[in-house]
């Protein structure tokens, strides 16, 4: 490497976007944490807190070489390990005017936070010990392996041309995907179906979609690796498609129940960010507002259809971050337009269908590393540490039981909503599940139901 | 005596404490309730999991009145949690047997009539005066 002129600028601008970006995973535990029920909301937020600690290291450690080192089409190589040769000076393969250093943390929290956004699809069931194995064997055999695919010198995907600005497909795709197989194969909530399993603090919700609205700037306008142009395009992008969908879902929500509910506005946003994530460097401010619309739309849609079903992706994520992902990877290639970003790639409606189908062989590709690597890490973490907290940890809460911690010192079971005395909560759309269901503990556990 | 015990909106709390006051029932017992009465259940949305909130949320209040008291404490009851709408709640009287007083062993009515009851009551009486006439 040799030494090239570092921007005093885009280091600047990168080093904030990556504080921004960590900033969206304690926003994250927030988000999370709100939507559950009191007795789990420590241990909720500490599934996305302590990927913090976990990835901050196997990021350092391995992560980053795996993921961006030169090697082959399908994973990074081994000389970056510990950051060694990760230097003070540019890496011109990804860009010529930061530090290598800045690239290597701005892309660390991307995968911090990209495992912790599963953790809602699993919360208030699974051993806590088990989602800390589950995490880094994710972010080690998924994670670092798709971002090589479609970020790394030579992935795949990247010769491929597969557009994706800030990580659609590699985070929300990814995520989305592997929490719908979480939760498949966790099984649902004892209580799912028969309690009411509703947000605990609405207000940490609020805070928690604010604190991810405002670090999603670092994330994509971050993702220019500049502070340049295609930065203030990824910027404006990321709002006007985060208000869009904002307001599509309210609009929804009034069509629902004639209300507009803050947990609804909280979401839609999400939703909004994550269509936008893959495309904000490459579309128009215009075609950010569909964008996010139609996330919206589809989110809105599908989270109303899950909630009438067994599937118990708790808070979720498939809806928002799968579902959106994909819309947004596959948008992408529609709305995609050298009018925007001369740097980029023309779409769908800028008389380019091929790009349609590179969108969809990246979708495809990301899928399928997703599921099947999620299945085969919970299997593994199934016959060694064991999935799910006994049946009694998980009516008396996961707080106590993995964290010795209360949220709320004193207040026990009973503030829950449904159990409390008076509020006798009927939930009238999910269905029942079938009592006694079988245990999904460990066979050796003498917890399971007989 | 009487034991008056009543259950109101937790909204009205306020007035009926002062009518109560102003009627000279200064000795009252609060306790916070649910109740299911012939109210129209509370809906709640959560994205996708509607609730339906069967009980309300209401308060209730006992007190135990010297017979001349008896109407005066149901009149006051009556003009401050009413709203005309379903959910006002009711009041039930129930004879009461004997009352003794803890600290002295006074019984009956000597034990009932609060110890700075005229003084409440003028300071109720008061604050309403110049609520009314504000």
């Amino acid at each position: 490497m040799t030494q090239s002129a570092v921007s005093a600028g885009d280091t600047a601008w990168v080093l904030i976007s990556s504080a921004l970006v960590l900033l969206m995973t304690v926003g994250l535990a927030f988000f999370y944490g709100g939507l559950v029920r009191p007795k789990n909301a420590l241990n909720t937020a500490m599934m996305s807190i302590v990927a913090l600690g976990l990835i901050g290291v196997q990021w350092v450690l391995g992560g980053y070489s795996l993921a961006f080192a030169p090697g082959l089409p399908w994973i990074g190589g081994l000389e970056w390990i510990g950051f060694r040769g990760v230097g003070l000076d540019p890496d011109p393969t990804y860009s010529a005017a930061i530090p290598q250093q800045a690239h290597a943390m701005f892309q660390g929290m991307f995968a911090i936070i990209t495992p912790a956004l599963i953790s809602g699809a699993i919360v208030e069931r699974m051993r806590f010990r088990a989602y800390v194995v589950f995490l880094l064997l994710w972010a080690t055999l998924v994670y670092d392996p798709l971002a090589h695919w479609v970020w790394g010198a030579g992935g795949w995907l990247l010769t491929l041309g597969a557009l994706d600005f800030a990580g659609g497909t590699v985070v929300h795709l990814s995520a989305g995907v592997s929490a719908l197989v979480a939760a498949i194969m966790l099984g649902p909530r004892k209580e799912y179906g028969r309690a009411a399993l509703v947000p605990h603090n609405v207000p940490f919700v609020l805070l928690g979609a604010g604190l991810l609205w405002f670090g999603w700037f670092g994330f994509n306008a971050g993702s220019a690796l500049a502070a340049n142009g295609v930065a203030a395009l990824a910027f404006v992008n990321t709002n006007t498609a985060a208000a869009a969908a904002l307001v599509t879902w309210a609009a929804l929500d009034v069509l629902r129940s004639r209300k507009v509910t803050a947990v609804g506005a909280a979401t839609g946003a999400v939703v909004g960010l994550v269509g936008i994530t893959p495309a904000a460097g490459y579309v128009t401010p215009i075609a950010a507002i569909f964008i996010g619309l139609i996330c919206a739309g589809i989110s809105h849609t599908a989270i109303q259809i899950r909630s009438k079903s067994r599937l118990d992706d708790s808070l979720d994520v498939f809806s928002c971050h799968g579902l959106a992902g994909m819309a947004g990877a596959l948008l992408t290639g529609v709305f995609a337009t050298k009018a925007a970003n001369p740097g980029g790639a023309d779409g769908l409606l800028a008389g380019n269908p091929g790009q349609m189908v590179v969108q969809l062989v990246a979708v495809a590709a990301a899928v399928a590393i997703s599921a099947v690597g999620t299945i085969g890490i919970l299997v593994l973490v199934k016959a060694t540490v064991g999935l799910r907290s006994s049946v009694r940890e998980e009516l008396t809460g996961l707080d106590l039981s993995e964290h010795g911690e209360e949220a709320y010192f004193g207040t026990g079971i009973l503030t829950t909503p449904g159990v409390a005395l008076g509020d006798s909560v009927i939930v009238t759309t999910a269905p029942p599940v079938p009592h006694p269901s079988p245990s999904p503990a460990r066979p050796a556990s003498g917890a399971a139901t007989p | 005596m009487k034991l008056i015990t009543t259950i109101v909106r937790p909204e009205r709390l306020p007035d009926v404490k002062a009518a109560l006051f102003r009627a000279g029932i200064t000795g009252i017992t609060l306790s916070r309730v649910s109740g299911h009465g012939g109210e129209h259940e509370l809906i709640e949305q959560y994205r996708g999991t509607t609730l339906v909130m069967e009980f309300h949320e209401k308060v209730k209040i006992e007190m135990v009145c010297s017979e001349p008291y008896v109407d005066p404490c149901i009149r006051a009851i009556l003009s401050s949690a009413r709203t005309g709408e379903v959910g006002d709640g009711k009041i039930f009287v129930q004879p009461i047997e004997r009352v003794i007083r803890i600290r002295t062993g006074e019984a009956d009515n000597a034990a009932l009539t609060a110890v700075n009851a005229e003084e409440v009551q003028r300071a109720a009486i008061e604050a309403a005066g110049i609520g009314g006439a504000a």
